[in-house]
């Protein structure tokens, strides 16, 4: 069926009448419910992420270098500073694993027997998945 | 220079949808408009909640729905009109569903059918108690594949420009920017729905204010059997919203105060533990309601501050069932009444809910005009003669909808490169005169719109209510003239162009009155009772007489001149009409 | 609650005629136990002041008309009780993210034509003759889709979600649930039809699970869960022709 947007209405062309308001989003309106504030907050964690990226293409190339430039690398990152920027990624990653695993159950439809499998123990199952495959390589960082 | 199409649907419901798909499917070359005051997806089609009737069972058979619907109707239907009804309803529902409807479902993955009044087999397709809106839907999405089919979305028709006896187009203002337009067509499908608005309480939405059938009366075609008027026997009291006869057909039972089953009182039936088809709850709608106001005048119903009820009571039904076939009725008692109905007794009355009478058509949907079509609640075919039949409106509006699209597309192809004459531009602009003279006189009224429409819908329930007499009539008419002077006083205290509302209400209220009076006249003519029309100075039905449609012209004074056209019989000869016994 | 107890409506209102903004109007209007928001404005519009404009129909949450932002949230007026919001007064606005018409109506042509682009229609290789019959369906097949059917279009969700207030071109939550609708219905064979609006940048990828469409939505069709499963089916898609690429599309 042909669209009828405002600039295309059907019918002889002529004036389509006042412009209609259209309300200027206010600048702290991601205060307004957490829903919202949490959603800023994942837009915001982009950054992190990308933080965390470049972290690790760093120690890579200083690891490429050599054991003085890794050193080097070592005592930089030590550093209160690198520490708490550090802390503040690892809290958004957290943010997003949970809100991953919060949605997984509504992105996955998983039957058993015919009958849709409950939310809650798809969540569990992805909680317990994260714990053995850190606790695996945890196992594999300690043992050496 | 005027928008021009070939063809013209006015009204976005399931009947003119499915007359523009079949307009785009009968001739692809054919320019096809939907004309609706509302965005297609908010027409009361919505509303239907029960199902939609078809014969699907191998135990079924098109001659049983044919005589369930015309000794339902009271032997008022045209025999040929049904019978091509029944028979084209099984393909037309499952068209929609291969159009992506969610019908209900046995286990093994066929359609499912239910019970409905009057019906003596279970051939009601039903989806959950959201059939309408689930038919709707499915309708308005599956056209919106149609690309070519152009909408004027929220444009309100005030006029039907004829020329010579044949319709030529229409005059419709812009709701959004207030503009007034001339739009032509070779054929124009009238698919507006019916009128439910000019009762105090009815099931109907707020749009349904009659503006089709006015317009066609107003430009000529005559109104058919207008004084047939269907009370649903369950509404919920205050909102007047539907509590679906799939309720009843589920087990649901109607209680008086004193919790006993009322209707055995009225040749009915007995009281059965699971309901029996054609008997008790599962009667006609018109018998039911009839023996609400007997049980009102023995002193057996409820009082409310809402008016007397009685109660339906589904607690024997269990919430599984109530929650898989029933939810929407659950849901609309939980938030509009504050019961739950698996453990809540539902309070319900009478309440209007449909138009038997409409503009009258042919079975291909032609109406006294040339070039002009009509189906669904604003036609009058007539398949339902003196009363409808639960679930067969649905299929009605898509059979009647599907025919009327497919003669109103062969009558534009034969009559394209016919151009507008000059008599319809001056009426065009003559039409724009009157709305913006209309614009100005109302500015000055001092009647307030809102306590005009009150005083004509009470008019309409003391006089032409279930129960009529000439006196309660002819008050009614005389009240109704008084109030068309009224109306020439209206006030509308908007004078902006941008959505104005106060101006389409006066517009549909004049629409309202006209179909009110063509109600009033209608009714009185008829001196016998059937159906939904009883009269209690004439309580018998007359097939001497009135075995015939009533037919009603417009006059220029406001008043109608009515007419009688003989009822086609093919088979059935008329009977007695028998519930609840062998 | 006593006969005479009233309450106020404080309404926006926005004359495009006559003001270049929307302005606060207030009504007084009974308070009674069995009225709606809507009620209070068909209140006004019959008694108080005719030219009061908003749109309405069936008053049994069905329709869809009637949604405004009632108290900050987005609701259908013909749902919301007054009694829900005693004392008072009442704030009623048009919704969110919308253009505004004139006073509480929105324009929502731009959903029209999103709802298009999405393909709601059962889309086949072959149709099926008539005569053959339906085609069958059982319980459960209908259960995989029969939740995101329940849309009205009532456009509560558009109101709620702030990707579609910060970027309009969202194709949005009920437009991408009602190609779910018929991506899950077993009917249907169009899914690869409707894959490019979807998986665009301004379909499913946009929303970041906000999760408000869901909380506003009046018919618990849950878009958010549709957007979030046809990411699922999106991704698994790109990683199969990542590592199949000659497989069939």
């Amino acid at each position: 069926m042909s669209r009828t947007p405002a600039s295309r209405r059907p019918g002889p062309a002529g004036g389509s009448g006042p412009t209609p308001y259209r309300k200027p989003v206010p600048i702290f309106w991601w205060l307004r419910r957490r829903a919202y504030l949490v959603f800023v907050l994942r837009e915001l964690s982009g950054v992190f992420i990308a933080w965390f990226v470049v972290f690790l293409l760093l120690m890579a190339g200083a690891i490429a270098e050599g054991s003085d430039a890794y050193e080097q690398f070592r005592d930089w990152s030590g550093q209160w500073s690198v520490v708490l920027l550090n802390v503040i990624a690892l809290l958004f990653v957290l943010l997003h694993t949970l809100t991953w695993f919060g949605l997984a159950p509504r992105a996955m439809a998983v039957r058993l027997r015919g009958r849709r499998v409950r939310p809650g123990p798809i969540v569990a199952t992805h909680y317990l998945l994260w714990a053995l495959l850190t606790a695996a390589v945890a196992w594999l960082i300690l043992k050496g | 220079m005027p928008a021009s199409h070939d063809v013209v649907v006015i009204g976005g419901g399931g009947a003119g949808l499915r007359a523009a798909i079949a307009i785009a499917e009968t001739d692809p070359r054919l320019n096809v408009a939907i004309i609706s005051k509302v965005y297609p997806m908010r027409s009361h089609t919505v509303s239907a909640e029960g199902g939609a009737a078809a014969v699907a069972g191998a135990d079924d058979s098109l001659d049983e729905h044919t005589y369930d619907t015309v000794s339902g109707g009271d032997w008022l239907c045209d025999q040929d009109a049904v019978e091509a009804f029944v028979q084209e309803a099984p393909r037309e529902l499952l068209r929609l569903e291969h159009w992506g409807c969610p019908w209900s479902r046995q286990a093994d993955g066929r359609i499912a059918v239910r019970a409905f009044g009057g019906m003596k087999k279970m051939r009601t397709w039903f989806a959950a108690d959201k059939t309408g809106f689930h038919l709707l839907h499915t309708l308005f999405q599956t056209a919106l594949s149609y690309r070519d089919i152009v909408r004027y979305d929220e444009w309100f028709v005030s006029t039907l420009l004829v020329d010579d006896g044949k319709v030529r187009g229409v005059v419709a203002i812009e709701l959004a920017s207030g503009r007034v337009e001339t739009i032509t067509a070779n054929a124009v499908v009238m698919s507006t729905g019916g009128c439910g608005r000019v009762y105090p309480f009815t099931t109907n939405a707020s749009i349904k204010t009659g503006d089709g059938m006015a317009l066609a009366y107003r430009a000529g075609a005559p109104l058919k059997d207008m004084e047939f008027v269907q009370y649903h026997p369950t509404g919920l009291p205050f909102t007047g919203i539907l509590i679906t006869e799939a309720a009843r057909a589920e087990g649901g039972r109607l209680l008086n105060k004193d919790g006993y089953r009322y209707l055995q009182d009225y040749d009915l039936g007995k009281p059965e533990p699971v309901p029996v088809a054609r008997s008790m709850e599962l009667g006609p709608r018109d018998r039911l309601s009839q023996a609400f106001v007997h049980e009102l005048d023995k002193g057996r119903t409820t009082p409310t501050p809402h008016g007397p009820v009685v109660h339906l009571d589904l607690r024997h039904l269990g919430a599984e069932l109530i929650d898989s076939k029933l939810p929407f009725v659950r849901e609309l008692c939980l938030k509009y009444q504050n019961l739950d109905p698996v453990t809540e007794l539902i309070p319900v009355r009478p309440v209007v809910h449909y138009m038997m009478g409409g503009i009258h058509t042919d079975i291909h949907g032609a109406t006294g005009l040339d070039g002009l079509y009509a189906a669904g609640e604003v036609a009058c075919v007539s398949i339902n003669g003196a009363n409808r039949l639960g679930s067969n409106s649905l299929p009605e509006l898509l059979v009647f909808g599907a025919r009327a699209g497919r003669a109103a597309a062969e009558y534009a192809a034969a009559t394209a490169g016919t151009g507008p004459g000059a008599a319809v531009v001056a009426q065009a602009r003559d039409e724009q005169r009157r709305l913006e003279r209309l614009v100005a006189h109302h500015a000055e009224g001092r009647e307030r719109i809102a306590d005009i429409r009150t005083a004509m819908q009470d008019t309409m329930e003391s006089g032409a209510g279930i129960y009529r007499d000439r006196e309660s009539l002819a008050k009614a008419a005389e009240t109704l003239l008084h109030l068309r002077e009224r109306y020439g006083r209206a006030a509308v205290g908007d004078h902006s162009r941008t959505f104005n509302t106060d101006l389409i209400a006066l517009l549909e209220l004049g629409c309202m009155l006209d179909v009110s009076t063509s109600i009033v006249h209608s009714a009185l003519s008829r001196g016998e009772s059937r159906g939904a029309h009883q009269r209690t100075d004439f309580p018998a039905r007359d097939d001497e007489r009135y075995l015939a449609h009533s037919l009603i012209h417009h006059e220029p004074d406001g008043t109608g001149r009515v007419e009688y056209l003989p009822v086609t019989i093919t088979r059935w000869a008329p009977g007695e009409r028998v519930y609840g016994r062998q | 609650m006593p006969e005479n107890d009233r309450i106020t409506l404080r309404v926006a209102r926005y004359r495009p005629e006559q003001e270049m903004e929307p302005t606060w109007q207030s009504y007084e209007v009974p308070l009674r136990k069995e009225w709606t928001v809507l009620d209070g404005l068909n209140h006004v519009k019959d008694h108080l002041d005719g030219t009061l404009s908003y749109r309405w129909s069936c008053r049994m949450g069905i329709c869809g008309s009637c949604g405004m932002t009632v108290n900050g949230e987005p609701q259908l007026t013909c749902s919301a009780f007054l009694t829900d919001f005693a004392p008072g007064p009442v704030r009623v606005e048009p919704l969110a993210n919308f253009p505004v018409v004139r006073d509480l109506v929105v324009e929502i042509d731009d959903f029209m034509n999103k709802l298009t682009e999405v393909k709601p229609w059962i889309i086949r290789a072959e149709d099926k003759p008539l005569d053959e019959g339906e085609f069958p369906q059982t319980p459960e097949e209908m259960d995989a889709y029969k939740q995101y059917s329940m849309c009205i279009n009532c456009m509560l969700c558009y109101a709620a979600c702030p990707v579609y207030a910060l970027d309009p071109d969202f194709v949005g939550p009920a437009a991408i649930a009602l190609a779910q609708r018929y991506n899950l219905d077993s009917r249907d064979e169009g899914s690869a039809d409707r894959r490019d609006v979807l998986s665009s940048a301004a379909g499913v990828w946009a929303c970041t699970l906000v999760g408000e469409c869901t909380t506003a939505c009046p018919k618990g069709v849950d878009p958010a869960g549709a957007i979030q499963r046809y990411k699922l089916t999106a991704a698994t898609r790109s990683l199969k022709d990542l590592l199949w690429p000659w497989g069939q599309r």
